[in-house]
């Protein structure tokens, strides 16, 4: 099973505006400077093509951190 | 189940008509750089077509099914019928307006069909249900929009999404053409995904209609204007596109691996590469033409096939998977067998 660590450093590699370690476990991922909806589908994307997950936008929005989405993916698996 | 099959059908001709002026990604206003970067990696969109006040999707149609007119003749042409969401007027129907345009025979019958991005596989299989019984000859399928009608500007999340585009595909009757497989479903629970609000019965035009709201930073719209949420649209395609597709595929007896081509709406190209990635065929296998026309709604797939393989379908057998997805919600596949079709790519002034 992959661990938060292991979990953010994936996400954060679909990110190709983002610097490395930029996301952290803790990360508020909506305040990161330039956040917006099309980050919000390539965080719905990357779930759904590592770990078979689908993710709503009611799921998402219940999530705050990178933390929050790791949980929320072991809860749906 | 929607799965259908239907008879003695082939497809002749497609022509794809697209407004001259382009729009460029990079010059959208409402952009950073940053947001210019995601958006052309997560969309595929770098530049669409978009039509002038003047000109309607009725024209692009019109100028799309002039030209195979021109060349294939108007004889034993029973039947036009138009799919789109931006029609002319609220009525007559347009197809019928266009069979007088194209001065087609009285004894032809005409009507529209009111659907978005599943609009050319439902298409097919109505033109296909009403040809294969050999009573009618040939048929006209008039398929497009003009989106950018319907978006406001000032809405970054619908604006740069959406270019205008027209297509007229030439189908007959032919006793000898291989059956065509139909997937066709609807969730009408997806409603408010993708919606217009103000303007017809439900809600007719008055004094907020035209009021500016802000929806969040860089969306702007009124309630005349076309409303996308971006991820349950991604949700729903992710879930059932594949989905729809695999069961198309399992009901017959051929593998993927035998399909030439997948043509997938161009809805956005994260959706269209999550859905190849499930499907597990290569990149080789579906075209894009989003890049360079954005989601053109229903006109998507015919000028996928026109832009990307002209000479694939003009020369020799080909078996095409096209999918079809979105507003609704609505979505269908079809697997079908093409020998030899004509295809083209106009522009209109």
């Amino acid at each position: 099973m992959i661990t938060l660590n292991e979990f953010t450093a994936k996400l954060e590699l679909e990110f190709d505006d983002m610097e490395f370690g930029t996301l952290l476990p803790t990360t508020d991922y909506r305040t990161i400077k330039g956040w917006s909806s099309m980050h919000a589908l390539i965080v719905i994307a990357f779930l759904d093509a590592n770990f078979d997950i689908l993710l709503t936008g009611a799921d998402l929005k219940q999530t705050q951190t990178i933390g929050d989405l790791y949980n929320l993916m072991l809860q749906k698996k | 189940m929607a799965l259908l099959t239907t008879s003695h059908i082939s497809i002749k001709a497609i022509v794809s008509c697209v407004p001259k002026h382009i729009e460029y990604s990079s010059d959208y206003d409402l952009f950073t750089e940053q947001d210019l970067n995601l958006f052309i990696k997560t969309t595929g969109i770098k530049e669409r077509r978009v039509a002038s006040n003047e000109v309607t999707c009725v024209d692009l149609c019109y100028t799309a099914a002039d030209s195979i007119i021109q060349k294939f003749g108007k004889e034993d042409i029973d039947a036009i019928i138009f799919v789109s969401q931006s029609p002319d007027y609220f009525l007559p129907a347009s197809s019928v307006i266009l069979q007088n345009k194209l001065q087609l025979n009285k004894s032809c019958l005409a009507f529209d069909v009111n659907l978005g991005c599943s609009g050319y596989v439902y298409g097919l299989s109505i033109v296909a249900s009403l040809l294969q019984t050999g009573h009618l000859k040939k048929a006209l399928l008039l398929v497009g929009d003009k989106s950018t009608i319907s978006t406001s500007y000032h809405d970054k999340s619908a604006y740069p999404l959406f270019g205008d585009a027209g297509t007229a595909t030439l189908l007959e009757y032919d006793p000898n053409a291989e059956p065509w497989h139909f997937n066709l479903q609807s969730d009408g629970s997806g409603k408010n995904a993708i919606i217009i609000e103000h303007g017809h019965s439900r809600h007719p035009i008055n004094q907020s209609s035209d009021v500016l709201h802000q929806i969040e930073p860089g969306v702007k719209r009124t309630k005349k204007d076309l409303a996308l949420n971006g991820l349950d649209i991604f949700n729903f395609a992710l879930k059932e596109v594949a989905l729809n597709i695999n069961t198309l595929i399992e009901s017959t007896n051929v593998s993927k691996e035998q399909i030439d081509f997948y043509l997938l709406h161009q809805a956005n190209k994260l959706i269209n590469e999550s859905v190849r990635k499930k499907l597990k065929i290569t990149e080789y296998k579906v075209p894009y033409s989003i890049d360079v026309f954005g989601n053109t709604s229903s006109a998507s797939i015919p000028l996928t096939m026109c832009y990307k393989l002209k000479d694939e379908l003009l020369n020799g057998e080909k078996l095409l998977l096209l999918s079809g997805f979105g507003v609704g919600y609505s979505w269908g596949s079809v697997l079908l067998k093409t020998k030899h079709i004509f295809t083209n790519l106009v522009e209109h002034d």
